[in-house]
């Protein structure tokens, strides 16, 4: 028993020094980072770079900067880009990597060389992948000349540099379509509660959402966080780098699929056969079903690559093209060209906060499970 | 094929199948084309002589085959490759020995709330790493590390010890108990079953994770950016800098981006099957 404990003491030893240094570098640069963003360091240049640079606390300012500042339109119209980034990505990939997985599952020949073709960009670094796709997106050429090869007209589409926006929303009306969007959300979650019934789940989901759409209808008209409108929207120059980036991560959709296909046995596929299940039946009541788990992974994985996107767009479309930039470029120019630190740091605990809604209850639903298992 | 079965039946269902073999492969090409389209401009625009680079002519094969980009894109990056060569290696052993020691400490030697301490652990690869960027560059700089590989070594191995600890305990984990127990009747100890039952085991859990974090370390583009200098960035940022002027003749980036794909390329052509394994260890369950 005596020896026993000692080795129990080693382990905790060897996983000590990891510890540590997570803690300092992980939880205490969050820390810092989030107390930088409550201070005006590098607001003003001159203090930007001191040695001993005069810091002050300025509460949340910063972040209403950012969202109603008159300077900040780009970190506002950035926050949007990475919405319908994020959106379009995973779509295309969840699109894209089924549908080759489902190809390879039916066994052509030469399996191994097909998954090698489309899951070699994933090996690629960003860099690399945008420098490719810069040049096949030049405006004059790359893709737009490719029809030429078949004696086609050369395309004309603006991949890259276009600066047209569908979809636009103004800014203004952001709290009153938030205010809208989550008391919908609520409407659902009470309507759930009521069918489960679960009467008081269901009261206060109701009762929030009937304040929320009162606020909608009376007071949210009337909220204006900028003096004037400002137009956001999805613009068409992100459309490029959506491809660019689908091409890179699709293979990863695939493996993740095609493992999960592999995983489901034949005799459930037989016997649904068996039962007079069509082909299409077949998938969408038995083979669909089980992906679904895997489908869940992989919108968290790649919703949060797709948040943190930057370096593509930074080879793409270049640091200093405003209508294809994201936050996470922002936050590196900010920082690191202008300075400005307590700007840079609040747009990199938005950043957090957006990757932590996404990534903390994945967590917690893997490590519960587990958890239950031991 | 010597069967009963009616052949009637048989007949219409082989041709329906045989068109359906035929879409099948037709659907792989297209996505084979998507996929191999940019790679085929990549090296027919690293081929060309500058001269020959002209958006009408995008995609004709070079009439005559010009090296010369990938001696002069090596005369520009070869440093950068040589930096990024020392660091992912150095990186990774580092980040990979941590990591088997974690994983063998977390799975072998359960202690209360080990769970909750590598779930906390593991939120450290998910982390915008903006979100440490500032305080990260500070560190460094106060360590005298800016500008050094050095400090981009420790970042990246601190960064990569969430991702190495998991694939390591997802593996040990598949390692029998009663492996342990047996050696620990026999007398050994923390280390001596480390050293005589786990770790002969490990080669496979290493491949993984020297390749998966290799691939990781060289591909980098954010801390190579913040906590270098000229002399010691890093293929990717050289890449970007080559790539990101306006007046560039093309073939130049295009032979530096094959350069900079290269290694990463040949490990994953070379050890593919680990590359997935990595790549799915990724996505938490092991």
């Amino acid at each position: 028993m005596k020896g026993l404990s000692r080795d129990r003491w080693w382990s905790v030893l060897v996983l000590l020094p990891s510890v540590l240094l997570l803690a300092v570098f992980v939880y205490g640069f969050i820390g810092r980072t989030i107390y930088v963003s409550l201070t005006d360091w590098g607001n003003d240049p001159a203090q930007a770079l001191a040695a001993t640079p005069i810091i002050r606390w300025v509460g949340l300012a910063n972040y209403q900067d950012l969202f109603t500042g008159f300077l900040q339109v780009r970190f506002r119209q950035e926050l949007v880009n990475t919405i319908f980034f994020t959106v379009f990505f995973i779509l295309g990939c969840l699109g894209l990597g089924l549908g080759l997985a489902l190809l390879l599952d039916r066994n052509p020949k030469g399996e191994g060389l097909w998954r090698t073709l489309f899951l070699f960009p994933m090996s690629l670094s960003f860099i690399v992948t945008g420098t490719i796709w810069r040049w096949m997106l030049q405006p004059q050429g790359g893709l737009n000349q490719f029809p030429t090869v078949f004696g086609l007209p050369p395309g004309s589409f603006g991949w890259l540099s276009s600066t047209d926006a569908i979809w636009q929303f103004d800014w203004n009306k952001l709290p009153l379509l938030t205010a809208v969007v989550v008391a919908l959300v609520l409407v659902w979650l009470a309507v759930r509660a009521l069918r489960a019934a679960d009467r008081a789940r269901a009261v206060i989901s109701g009762l929030c959402a009937a304040l929320l759409l009162g606020w909608a209808l009376f007071v949210g008209p009337n909220v204006k966080i900028l003096p004037a409108p400002e137009l956001h929207g999805f613009n068409l120059a992100l459309i490029g780098i959506i491809i660019a980036a689908v091409w890179q991560m699709s293979g990863y959709t695939m493996a993740l699929y095609l493992a999960g296909l592999r995983g489901i046995p034949e005799e459930l596929r037989e016997a649904a056969r068996v039962d007079g299940a069509s082909e299409v039946g077949m998938y969408r009541h038995v083979v669909f079903p089980l992906l679904s788990p895997i489908t869940l992974s992989a919108m968290i994985i790649l919703g949060h690559i797709s948040l943190k996107i930057f370096d593509l767009v930074y080879a793409m479309a270049g640091p200093d093209n405003t209508y294809t930039s994201v936050p996470a470029l922002n936050m590196y120019l900010t920082s690191f060209r202008q300075n400005q630190f307590a700007l840079g740091a609040a747009i990199g605990t938005i950043l957090l906060i957006l990757v932590a809604v996404v990534i903390v209850p994945y967590l917690r639903s893997a490590f519960r499970s587990e958890e239950g298992h031991a | 094929m010597t069967t009963t079965l009616p052949t009637t039946t048989a007949a219409p269902t082989s041709r329906k199948g045989r068109v359906g073999r035929i879409g099948l492969y037709v659907l792989l090409l297209l996505g084979a084309l998507f996929f191999l389209l940019p790679v085929y401009l990549l090296v027919a625009t690293a081929l060309k002589t500058p001269d020959a680079i002209n958006l009408a002519t995008t995609w004709q094969w070079p009439r005559v085959l010009n090296w010369q980009s990938f001696v002069e894109a090596w005369a520009k990056v070869g440093g950068n490759l040589g930096n990024s060569l020392f660091l992912a290696v150095t990186s990774t052993i580092l980040a990979a020995l941590l990591g088997s020691l974690n994983g063998y400490a977390l799975s072998k030697w359960k202690f209360r709330g080990a769970h909750f301490l590598f779930a906390l652990m593991l939120f450290g690869m998910f982390i915008p790493y903006q979100a440490v960027l500032i305080p990260l560059f500070q560190f460094v700089k106060a360590l005298g590390l800016y500008g050094s590989i050095w400090g981009l070594i420790l970042a990246h191995v601190v960064y990569g010890l969430p991702i190495t600890t998991l694939i390591f305990r997802n593996y040990y984990a598949e390692v029998p108990d009663a492996l342990i127990e047996a050696a620990t009747i026999d007398g050994a100890g923390f280390w001596s079953i480390y050293r005589q039952v786990v770790w002969p085991l490990s080669l496979p859990a290493f491949v993984v994770v020297i390749i998966w974090e290799f691939t990781q370390v060289w591909n980098e583009f954010l801390f190579a950016a913040t906590l270098t200098n000229t002399s010691s960035q890093p293929v990717t940022y050289a890449l970007s800098q080559l790539a990101g002027g306006q007046a560039v003749s093309w073939n130049l980036p295009m032979a530096g981006a094959i350069l900079a794909a290269l290694p990463t390329l040949l490990v994953y052509i070379l050890l593919g099957r680990y590359f997935v394994r990595g790549l799915l260890a990724g996505s938490v369950k092991g």
